[in-house]
């Protein structure tokens, strides 16, 4: 209820009270008199009607000029006095209470200073062994960032959900797109963002099978690979391994990347000369030693044939010492590296490979009866998607509607059955299969099935089995099982101390957006500077600023900035506020051509901004010409400083500063209005959850209430 | 009567080595330069054996030794496998598609005189009828 609500409220319940007293009274005496004096004094009264009501009026004002009195002197200080008192104990410490009433209030005023001021001690107090104690953990965490900085490799670690809780510019770099023209290249790492951005969602899901099923079976280290491409086309090789909580569930991963396009050239280089060298060799050799041993064994033939036999002999040789000199220089040149087969369970592959041909409607795979003990050194990934993909393929071209695994050790190879009930199939399709390409997501990838065997030095032939059921074998390097199987244990104290991941705290809530708590939620707090205050006559966005919160933390090294050509000339009145030269503008690209990278920056957040409706309407405007749209949902610190300060009467970005004690620095300038905005957002979270609004939910609600938002641009 | 060898192989200078040891070997001996070539020959020579080359133009090895197991008339030829891939992947999968041996080169001559013998002498009968 406001004040002046109230006023009116006590005035009516006031005056009616003193018109219910003396009209009580008056009846009282009336009803006592004779019947007589009753008409007298009836007429007496009724003459002087006017003067009654003349004097009821006097009574009237006097009573509101009391309640006046009285509210200025109390009750409108005591309510100031308690929203300046909420600010001093909540954001500002620093704030001491005024009021311009009286000295009852004053007092007041005066006590809560003096309480406010051993408050302040109190507090910077406690703000000197907190700085002390984040000093050290800063220090920690800077020795430990330099620490990843010197590392070749890019490290990500995330959450469950698959957010990042930590990254090293490395990492950054090689999932950064390519610089182009005056765009300003946004790297899709960055604190709290999804990882699945710029990583296959299904390699990422199958690494994790594949670690939580390593540590079902107590694996030495659950770790697990794969490789995908950067967006520049790198291939990148990823190592996955598990962060677990106390309890040994998986926390999150820890995921380090490195670009391994030259090593993998090399590799296959490397195995190609490998091979062709041996392949290159032998003939010449077996031609050589053919002819040498056929002169050993045979000195009676005739002269003709030991002619001939020493002519094979020389041209062999020689053919022979020029093969391996070359192929020693080709292999000089190819330098060994580190891309391996990883060492997994048959079972556990079949298992997935089962989930993923049973995906497929109509087609049923069965893996019972494999060897539990039998270990192959695969690329689980690659070869999945072949056993699946060749069983897709018997279901769509020979109507097979079941299929089966077997598999039994032979030699240094496991042999691998996909056995079906059915037509034969030719060994010429078979080759026609081994040539198509594998699918990775819904991309065919640049690797077919023959080369994925040939990765694994193996084979694949079609036969029929013993017992006449049709099969493709295929032969899969045999791996040592591990040793021993020792207990999982919990461990604890076994995580890193430098840090505290709030963010493998934060779970994707299904309640929605909405219904999540204003502290847990990411934002992009963004200011545009323009070259006016009407979106809709013409004016222009000429930059934009933005820097993220997550987790309640002001991420003041991810940050947005960009110039952007308005396409019209920039009045000189709106550059003496943002001070942005026009010459400044010339060759920055156009908003449309700013904003979809602007809308990644933003993606997943709340959007926050100072009186946002403005900065919202440009946004707005140049939808059509952008194709994005900002469906997020925003918050505007100009209505919920409204919905926290209602009597207090500005609004203004500088006004909020002030009274909240956030230092402005580089006022009028895209960023450091966004910076701003967002350190007064912090604020007013903590303000907000004072009158119990605490989800996003309850603060759109309570902004909608307010009087501001009746303003429309 | 002597046993029949026909031996495959696109590579004349083995060739003439396989044939000087085979036909010192007592063989009556046949040649063919390519797969196409050992697929006929062997049709109307019917071989006891044949000396595969794996690497051959126009048909492999592999597929000759697939369509001789599939011919009635050559079903009972044995096969040795000549190759100069000696990885136990490509030994398994030759032996599976029906050769009796599987040498890698460079071989030795009396090694392959042997096995040849072996498998003629355990084949009993003067090869198919």
């Amino acid at each position: 209820v406001s004040l002046k609500a109230k006023f009116w409220l006590w005035l009516a319940v006031s005056f009616g009270a003193l018109v219910a007293l003396v009209a009580a009274i008056d009846a009282l005496l009336f009803s006592g008199l004779p019947a007589a004096e009753r008409v007298v004094l009836s007429r007496v009264l009724e003459a002087r009607g006017p003067l009654l009501a003349f004097v009821a009026l006097l009574v009237l004002i006097a009573v509101g000029g009391i309640l006046r009195w009285l509210f200025g002197r109390f009750v409108a200080p005591l309510h100031g006095i308690a929203e300046q008192t909420v600010l001093l104990a909540t954001a500002n410490p620093e704030h001491r209470v005024t009021t311009e009433a009286g000295p009852e209030a004053k007092a007041i005023a005066l006590a809560v200073n003096r309480l406010g001021e051993a408050y302040r001690a109190m507090r910077r107090d406690v703000d000197a062994r907190v700085a002390e104690s984040q000093a050290r953990l800063e220090e920690e965490r800077n020795r430990l960032a330099a620490l990843m900085s010197e590392l070749s490799e890019g490290v990500l670690v995330c959450n469950e959900q698959g957010r990042i809780l930590l990254y090293n510019e490395r990492a950054r770099a090689l999932f950064a797109p390519a610089a182009e023209g005056p765009l300003e290249p946004q790297s899709p790492v960055g604190l709290g963002r999804p990882i699945f951005a710029f990583l296959d969602r299904d390699q990422v899901a199958h690494a994790l099978e594949k670690i939580e099923h390593g540590l079902d079976r107590e694996a030495r280290s659950p770790v697990t690979m794969f490789f995908t491409s950067s967006v520049q086309g790198d291939l990148v090789r990823v190592r996955v391994a598990p962060f677990l909580a106390t309890d040994a569930t998986v926390a999150g991963l820890v995921l380090t990347c490195e670009d391994v396009t030259h090593a993998f050239g090399q590799e296959s280089k490397r195995r190609s000369l490998l091979e062709a060298l041996a392949t290159r060799v032998r003939q010449p050799a077996a031609n050589v030693r053919a002819a040498a041993e056929n002169l050993i064994a045979y000195p009676d033939m005739s002269e003709a044939e030991r002619a001939r036999f020493a002519e094979i002999i020389a041209v062999e040789s020689r053919g022979l010492s020029e093969t391996i000199d070359e192929s020693l220089r080709e292999y000089a040149d190819a330098l060994k590296s580190g891309v391996t087969l990883e060492d997994m369970r048959l079972a556990d592959l079949l298992d997935v490979v089962r989930r993923r041909i049973e995906a497929t409607p109509g087609l049923a795979a069965r893996t019972d009866g494999i060897d539990e003990s039998l270990w192959v050194k695969v690329d689980s990934y690659a070869l999945a998607q072949v056993l699946a993909q060749l069983a897709g393929r018997l279901r769509e071209e020979g109507a097979v509607r079941e299929v089966a695994f077997r598999a039994a050790p032979h030699g240094g190879f496991v042999e691998l059955d996909l056995e079906w009930s059915g037509p034969a199939l030719a060994p010429a399709v078979l080759s026609q299969w081994e040539a198509h390409p594998i699918q990775v997501g819904t991309e065919q990838a640049p690797v077919t099935v023959r080369h994925v065997l040939e990765r694994h030095g193996g084979e694949a032939w079609n036969q029929t089995q013993a017992g006449g059921n049709e099969a493709i074998r295929f032969l899969l390097p045999l791996a040592e099982a591990p040793p021993t199987r020792r207990p999982r244990k919990a461990r604890a104290g076994g995580r890193p101390e430098f840090y505290d991941f709030d963010l493998f705290r934060v779970a994707d809530s299904a309640r929605g957006l909405l219904g999540q708590p204003l502290q847990a939620l990411a934002y992009t707090v963004f200011d545009t500077e323009t070259t006016g205050v009407e979106p809709s006559a013409g004016d222009r966005i000429v930059s934009i600023g933005a820097v993220r919160i997550v987790n309640g933390r002001l991420l003041k090294q991810e940050v947005y900035e960009q110039l952007v050509d308005p396409q019209r000339p920039v009045p000189r009145d709106s550059v003496r506020i943002h001070g942005i030269q026009p010459a400044a503008l010339v060759g920055q690209p156009n908003l449309a051509q700013v904003l979809p990278g602007f809308h990644r920056f933003c993606e997943d957040t709340v959007l926050v901004a100072h009186n946002a409706a403005f900065d919202m309407r440009f946004l707005e405007l140049a939808e059509p010409e952008s194709g994005v749209r900002f469906g997020q949902p925003v918050l505007d610190t100009l209505l919920l400083s409204a919905v926290v300060h209602r009597n207090q009467g500005e609004h203004s970005l500088e006004a909020i500063a002030e009274r909240l004690g956030v230092a402005i620095v580089g006022r009028h300038t895209a960023l450091g209005d966004a910076l701003v905005t967002a350190e007064i957002f912090l604020k007013l979270v903590a303000l907000l959850a004072e009158r119990g609004i605490t989800t996003l939910g309850e603060a759109l609600a309570a902004s909608r209430e307010t009087y501001y938002v009746r303003i429309q641009y | 009567m002597a046993k029949k060898v026909l031996i495959a192989d696109d590579e004349p200078n083995i060739l003439a080595s396989l044939e000087f040891l085979m036909r010192k070997g007592g063989y009556e001996v046949r040649l063919a330069r390519n797969g196409e070539e050992a697929l006929a020959t062997a049709r109307e020579f019917r071989p006891d054996l044949v000396l595969l080359d794996v690497m051959m133009p126009l048909r492999s090895g592999y597929e000759v030794c697939r369509a001789l197991r599939a011919e009635e008339a050559t079903r009972g030829v044995k096969i040795v496998v000549l190759s100069a891939k000696g990885r136990e992947a490509e030994v398994s999968k030759g032996l599976s598609l029906g050769a009796d041996a599987y040498v890698t080169k460079p071989f030795s001559n009396r090694e392959l005189l042997r096995c040849v013998a072996e498998l003629l002498e355990g084949a009993g009968g003067p090869g198919p009828a």
